[in-house]
C-alpha cells in the first residue's frame, strides 16, 4: 500500500516535470507547428538563470522566488530572438525548423560550456523545501510537491490566458484559421511573437524547477526534449488538456514499469506503448477538427 | 547543362561515374597515407547513408531522423558475425562476453555465426523494420512532424537498448577489436585496401540505384507525394506504398553502410547510432543539396572531412561550426550549395547585357526546386 | 538501357574488388599474432620527442577529462622546465576524444600513425579504453590510462596508473564491513564499470556474510531517481554502494536527501565522486558521505602540497585536485622514469624496463608492477567535509599490490571467466 502510494506519487511527480517541460512546446509546436529542438536549451537557460540569481542574492528561498519570473523572461527573450532571426521565415517549412533549431541547440549548449564551464553547477534548495512530508507513513519530498504545484499553477494560468483574455482569443483564432484571423484585423505576426515568448518563457520556468531535482549542466535540455515532444504528440496538437493528460499518464506508466523492471526497460516499453497508441489514434488524445486536408 | 539533362544523358552519366571511380580508386590511394585513406573509407560509409537520406528526405519529403537505427542494425549485425568468427573455437564465446558473464552466447546471436545469414540479414533486417514502420505510420497518415519525432524517439530507444544490455551488445563500449573479416586479416594493409575498394564500389552502386529511381516514373511519383500527397491519392496511387519503398531503400543503404563501417573503422558503439549522430547525418545532405543526386554524397564527405580536421585544431570549434551550418544552411539556403549554381548562372547572365531578356529564371529557394 | 549501363558498371567493379580480396590479402590464420604494423615511426633524432594527450575536450565527459588534460599539461611543462626526458623536450600533440569511443579509437590511430608519438596519455571511461586497446595492441604503441577502473584486464601496451578493483572497491568493502554493515544496496549506471564492480561486490558479500538487498541500474544520463530511491528506502540496507556516473550522481543525491535519507542512517559509499564533482552535486547534499580513492587534495605531504600549489598557480586558486588528475600527473613522470631507466624511447625497451620504476607521487610512493602494468597504490577512504574537500577517514596503511584479476582473493575465483 505504501509502495503503491509512493509510486503513484513518483509517477505524478515525474509527470509534472514532463508537463512543465512540454507545456511551452504545446504552445509553440502545438499551436504554431514549429518543432523547436532548442526548447531544451531554453530549459537549460532557465536553470542557469536560477544559478546566476542565487549567486547574486545568496538567500536560497528568496532567489527561488525571484528566479521563476526572471527565468520566464530569459527563456522568453531567447524565444523571441529565435523567432525573429530564424523561424519567422520558415513557417511554411515546419520540418526544416527542426534542423535549424537543432543547430541553435548545439550552439547554445557549447556556449553554456564556454560561459559556465563544463562542470555542473549547484543551485541550493531553500530550507523550507528540504526533506520530506510524511503522510500515512509515506514520505513525499517537498521539492517534488513544489514542482507538482508549480505545474498545476502554470496549466491553470495558461488555460485562463487562452480562454478568457483578448490575447488568448487572438492566439486561438490564429491557430484555427490564420488567414481568416488576419482578415479580421488580428496582427498574426504580433500574435506569433507573443505565443513564442510565452511558450519559451515556460521552458525557462521548467528549468528553475529542474534545479531542485538534478544537475545543472549544458546537456540538461537534451535529457528532456524528446520526452517533451512525445507528450505533445500523444496529447494531440492544439490543446493544453491533451498535454496534461499525456504527461501524467506517461509519468505514472514510466514509474510503475520502472518499479517492476529497470529504468532502461521502462523507457523502451513506454516508447513502444506510444507508437502503438499512435497507431490507434494518430492525432493524439484530443483532435482539433479543421476542414483542411493537411 | 542542368540536372535533368545530366540525369538522363547516359554518356554524361558514364563519364561522371568514370571520373568518380578514378578519383576514388586511383588518385586518393596514391595521395593519402593508409591512415587517411581509412578515414576516407569511413566518410564513404556516411556518404552511403546520405544517398538514402537524399532519396527519402529530399525526394520523398520524409524527414528521416532515425537513420542511425538502420546504420546501427547493419553495423551490429556485421559486428556480431565478426565477433563470433573471432571467438576461440574451443568455447565459441566472444572475448567481451566471456569477460562480463558466464552465460555463453545469447540465442539470437547464433544465426550470425553464418556469413551468408549475416549478409542476408544486413539487407533484410533494415528493410523489414523500415517497411513495418513505414506502413504503420504512413498508412495512418501520420503527419510529417510526427514521423520525424517518432523516428527520433526510435533512435533514442535503440541506443538505450544497446547500452542497457552490455552482456549481449557490449553496452556503451559497443563492439570492437575485430581480427578478421570473412577469414581475411584486418591487420593486413592489402585487406584494408580491399575494404576501401568495396566501400567505393558500394557507394557508386548506390548512387547508380538512386539515379535510376530518380529518373524513373517512380521517382516522379515520389516527388509528387512530397509536394501534394492528397492529389497523388486522388489520382488512385497509394502514397503510403510509394513512401515506404523510398524509406526502405534508404534503410538498406544505411544498413550496408553500417556493415562496411564496422570492418573499416574497427568499432561500432551506441554513440554512432543515437539521436545526435542520426541528425548529424542530415547536415551533409542539407549542405550538399537534399534534392540533388550528388549533393548529399559530396556534402556528407565534405562535412565528415571538415569535422575531422576542425576537431584536430579546435576541440570545441566543431560544435559551433556544426550548429551554425544547420542554422544558416537550412534557414537561408534550403536547396544547399547545389542551389547556388543557378543563382551564380543567373548573375553571370545578368552581367551580360545582351542576354538580359532571356535570363534564366532563378529557381525559388524552397526545397522543391531542382 | 540506363539500367543495363549501371548494372554493368556495378558488376565490373564488384568482380574486380573480389579479385583483389582473394588475390593478395593475408588470411587470419597466417597473421602473426604480434601485428604487422608494429614497426613504429617515432622520431627521436632531434632535441624533442612527441607525446600525445587524448582527452575528451568536448561532449559529456569534457567535465572530467579537461581536468586530466590540465594536470598532464602541468606535468609536461614541469618536466620540460627541468630539462625534459632523457635530455629531450616534450612536444605535445593534443587530440579531442569527444566523449565517443569511436572518436577515441580514430584519434589514437591518428596519434600513433599520423603524428608518430612516443606514448599516448589519456582516456577516462572504460568504453574509451576498451575502444583504444586494439589500436594500441595492433600498432604496438603505449597508452597511459589514469583512471580507476573495473579490472579484469591487463594489456602489455597499456599502463594503468589509476586503481584497479583490489585497490579501491575491495578496500571500500573492507571498510564498510569494519563499520558493521551487514547488508548493502547497489546503485549504478548501466554500463561496464558498475556491472563488473557489482559482480565483484556480490562475490565479496557472499563470502563475508553480507546480504545484497537490491541492485539497480540507471541509464547513463538518467535524471529521475524517485523510483530507485524509493526502492533503496524500502530495502533499508545498512549502506548503499554507489557506482553511478556523472550527472546522475547529482540527481541521485538530491533525491536521496529529499527523501529524508542521511549519511548517518544509510551511508552511500561512492567510487566515482571526487573533489571536482562535489561542487556540482552541492556540498549540502552529500556532506558526510564516504568515498573511496587513492588520493585526496587534503593529503598532508610535501609532494602533495607542491602539486596542489603548482596546480592552483597554473589554473587558478579556486581549482581543486582529484585522484584521476593526480594519477595522470603521476603517469607522465612514471613514463619519464621508464624511458630514463631503459635509455630508450622504444616500446619494447620501455616494457622491459617498466617493472620496479617508482615515483614519489602526491599520493605517496608508487611502484610499477612489470607483470600486469598497474601500479601499487595506497587505498584511502575519505569523507566529504563541509569545505567541499575530502578528508581521509581510513587507510590501508601501505601500498596494495595491483591484482587486476583478483587472483589472490579466494572468494573471487570464477570472476575472471
Amino acid at each position: 500500500m505504501e509502495i503503491l502510494l509512493s509510486q503513484l506519487f513518483n509517477g505524478l511527480s515525474g509527470g509534472s516535470i514532463l508537463l512543465l517541460a512540454a507545456l511551452g512546446l504545446a504552445l509553440t509546436f502545438g499551436q504554431m507547428g514549429v518543432i523547436n529542438m532548442a526548447h531544451g536549451e531554453f530549459i537549460m537557460a532557465g536553470a542557469y538563470t536560477a544559478f546566476v540569481v542565487q549567486n547574486l542574492l545568496g538567500d536560497a528561498g528568496l532567489s527561488l522566488l525571484v528566479s521563476l519570473p526572471a527565468a520566464f523572461v530569459v527563456g522568453g527573450l531567447l524565444g523571441l530572438a529565435l523567432e525573429a532571426l530564424l523561424l519567422r521565415r520558415m513557417y511554411h517549412r515546419p520540418l526544416d525548423t527542426l534542423l535549424v533549431t537543432f543547430g541553435v541547440s548545439l550552439v547554445l549548449q557549447q556556449l553554456a560550456r564556454d560561459v559556465f564551464g563544463t562542470a555542473g553547477v549547484d543551485v541550493a534548495a531553500p530550507e523550507w523545501l528540504s526533506g520530506p512530508v510524511e503522510v500515512f507513513g509515506v514520505a513525499f519530498p517537498k521539492t517534488r510537491l513544489f514542482i507538482l504545484v508549480l505545474a498545476i499553477v502554470a496549466v491553470v494560468v495558461l488555460s485562463a490566458l487562452l480562454a478568457f483574455t483578448p490575447l488568448g482569443r487572438r492566439i486561438r483564432a490564429t491557430v484555427q484559421n490564420r488567414s481568416l484571423a488576419e482578415s479580421s484585423g488580428i496582427s498574426t505576426r504580433r500574435t506569433d511573437r507573443i505565443t513564442f515568448f510565452v511558450g519559451s518563457g515556460l521552458a525557462g520556468v521548467a528549468g528553475v524547477a529542474l534545479t531542485l531535482m538534478g544537475s545543472i549542466s549544458s546537456n540538461l535540455g537534451t535529457n528532456y526534449i524528446v520526452d517533451a515532444f512525445l507528450v505533445v504528440v500523444v496529447g494531440g496538437v492544439g490543446q493544453i488538456k491533451g498535454a496534461v493528460i499525456a504527461a501524467f499518464v506517461l509519468g505514472v506508466a514510466q514509474s510503475w514499469i520502472e518499479y517492476s523492471t529497470t529504468a532502461s526497460i521502462a523507457k523502451v516499453v513506454v516508447l513502444a506503448l506510444i507508437v502503438a497508441f499512435l497507431q490507434a489514434r494518430p492525432q493524439g488524445i484530443f483532435v482539433v477538427r479543421t476542414r483542411s486536408l493537411v | 547543362m542542368n540536372l535533368k539533362s545530366f540525369l538522363t544523358n547516359r554518356w554524361a552519366v558514364a563519364a561522371g561515374f568514370a571520373v568518380a571511380a578514378v578519383l576514388l580508386l586511383v588518385v586518393a590511394p596514391a595521395l593519402l597515407s593508409s591512415f587517411r585513406l581509412g578515414l576516407l573509407g569511413k566518410y564513404l560509409c556516411y556518404a552511403m547513408v546520405a544517398v538514402g537520406i537524399g532519396l527519402a528526405w529530399g525526394r520523398g519529403g520524409m524527414l528521416v531522423l532515425g537513420q542511425g537505427v538502420f546504420f546501427g542494425l547493419g553495423a551490429y549485425i556485421m559486428a556480431m558475425h565478426l565477433k563470433l568468427a573471432d571467438a576461440p573455437p574451443s568455447t565459441g564465446v566472444p572475448d567481451f562476453m566471456a569477460l562480463i558473464s558466464s552465460d555463453g552466447v545469447p540465442v539470437w546471436w547464433e544465426p550470425f555465426r553464418s556469413g551468408v545469414v549475416t549478409l542476408i540479414a544486413i539487407v533484410v533486417v533494415p528493410t523489414a523494420v523500415a517497411v513495418l514502420l513505414g506502413l504503420a505510420t504512413f498508412r495512418r497518415r501520420v503527419r510529417g512532424a510526427y514521423f520525424a519525432i517518432l523516428s527520433q524517439a526510435l533512435a533514442a530507444a535503440f541506443a538505450i537498448l544497446l547500452i542497457g544490455n552490455p552482456r549481449s551488445t557490449g553496452g556503451s563500449t559497443g563492439l570492437n577489436n575485430f581480427k578478421g573479416f570473412f577469414g581475411f586479416s584486418l591487420r593486413d594493409p592489402a585487406n584494408r585496401m580491399t575494404l576501401y575498394v568495396i566501400a567505393v564500389v558500394a557507394l557508386l552502386a548506390m548512387v547508380a540505384v538512386a539515379r535510376q529511381l530518380m529518373v524513373s516514373r517512380y521517382g516522379e511519383l515520389l516527388v509528387a507525394c512530397r509536394d501534394a500527397e492528397e492529389r497523388v491519392r486522388f489520382l488512385g496511387y497509394d502514397p503510403a506504398a510509394i513512401k515506404t519503398f523510398a524509406y526502405a531503400v534508404a534503410a538498406v543503404m544505411a544498413g550496408v553502410a553500417g556493415a562496411l563501417f564496422v570492418p573499416i573503422v574497427g568499432i561500432v558503439s551506441p554513440n554512432d547510432v543515437g539521436i545526435v549522430p542520426s541528425i548529424g547525418l542530415l547536415i551533409g545532405v542539407a549542405i550538399g543539396g537534399r534534392t540533388t543526386l550528388l549533393g548529399p554524397v559530396l556534402g556528407a564527405i565534405a562535412v565528415a572531412w571538415a569535422e575531422t580536421s576542425l576537431s584536430e585544431r579546435f576541440p570545441s570549434g566543431w560544435t559551433y561550426a556544426q550548429g551554425l551550418l544547420f542554422m544558416l544552411v537550412v534557414a537561408f539556403l534550403p536547396g544547399g550549395l547545389a542551389s547556388l549554381r543557378p543563382i551564380v548562372r543567373g548573375w553571370r547572365e545578368r552581367l551580360r547585357p545582351s542576354h538580359t531578356a532571356d535570363s534564366a529564371p532563378v529557381p525559388s529557394l524552397s526545397g522543391s526546386s531542382r | 538501357m540506363n539500367i543495363s549501363l549501371a548494372r554493368r558498371l556495378v558488376a565490373v567493379a564488384t568482380v574486380s574488388a573480389m579479385g583483389l580480396l582473394v588475390g593478395c590479402g593475408a588470411r587470419v590464420s597466417d597473421d602473426p599474432s604480434t601485428g604487422a604494423a608494429g614497426a613504429g615511426c617515432v622520431d627521436t633524432s632531434g632535441s624533442s620527442v612527441k607525446i600525445g594527450f587524448l582527452n575528451s575536450r568536448s561532449g559529456t565527459m569534457a567535465i572530467s577529462e579537461n581536468t586530466v588534460y590540465n594536470s598532464l599539461k602541468l606535468a609536461a611543462d614541469q618536466i620540460n622546465a627541468a630539462g625534459g626526458v632523457a635530455g629531450k623536450q616534450l612536444a605535445i600533440v593534443a587530440e579531442d576524444g569527444a566523449s565517443e569511443p569511436t572518436t577515441f579509437a580514430e584519434k589514437a590511430e591518428k596519434l600513433i600513425r599520423g603524428d608518430c608519438v612516443a606514448a599516448v596519455f589519456g582516456g577516462w571511461t572504460s568504453s574509451s579504453r576498451k575502444a583504444m586497446l586494439p589500436v594500441f595492441e595492433s600498432n604496438n604503441a603505449l597508452l597511459f590510462y589514469p583512471v580507476q577502473y573495473e579490472g579484469l584486464e591487463s594489456s602489455k601496451n597499456i599502463f594503468y596508473t589509476g586503481a584497479t578493483t583490489n585497490q579501491q572497491i575491495v578496500p571500500a568493502l573492507d571498510y564498510l564491513k569494519e563499520k558493521g554493515a551487514k547488508s548493502l544496496f547497489l546503485v549504478g549506471s548501466d554500463y561496464v564499470f558498475p556491472q563488473t564492480a557489482n559482480k565483484i561486490i556480490k562475490a565479496y558479500a557472499k563470502a563475508n556474510g553480507i546480504e545484497v538487498k537490491g541492485e539497480e541500474y540507471a541509464p547513463l544520463g538518467h535524471t529521475d531517481f524517485s523510483t530507485i530511491v524509493s526502492k533503496v528506502k524500502a530495502a533499508d540496507a545498512d549502506a548503499v554502494f554507489n557506482t553511478l556516473n556523472g550527472d546522475s550522481n547529482v540527481a541521485f543525491f538530491k533525491e536521496y536527501k529529499n527523501a529524508g535519507l542521511t549519511a548517518d542512517a544509510m551511508p552511500v559509499l561512492s567510487v566515482s565522486i571526487a573533489e571536482e564533482e562535489v561542487g556540482g552535486i552541492g556540498v549540502g547534499n552529500i556532506v558526510g558521505q564516504p568515498v573511496a580513492w587513492n588520493y585526496y587534495q587534503t593529503i598532508d605531504s610535501a609532494q602533495n602540497k607542491k602539486f596542489v600549489a603548482d596546480f592552483k598557480a597554473a589554473y587558478g586558486p579556486t581549482k581543486v585536485t582529484s585522484d584521476p588528475m593526480e594519477a595522470a600527473y603521476t603517469s607522465l613522470y612514471l613514463w619519464k622514469g621508464m624511458v630514463e631507466k631503459a635509455k630508450s624511447f622504444a616500446v619494447a625497451d620501455i616494457q622491459k624496463a617498466a617493472g620496479g620504476v617508482t615515483f614519489d607521487a602526491p599520493e605517496g610512493k608508487v611502484t610499477v608492477n612489470g607483470e600486469n602494468h598497474h601500479i601499487a597504490k595506497t587505498a584511502l577512504i575519505g569523507k566529504i567535509g563541509q569545505d567541499g574537500l575530502i578528508h581521509t577517514d581510513w587507510t590501508s596503511g601501505k601500498p596494495i599490490e595491483p591484482d587486476p584479476y583478483l587472483k589472490s582473493y579466494p572468494w573471487a575465483t570464477g570472476l575472471s571467466g
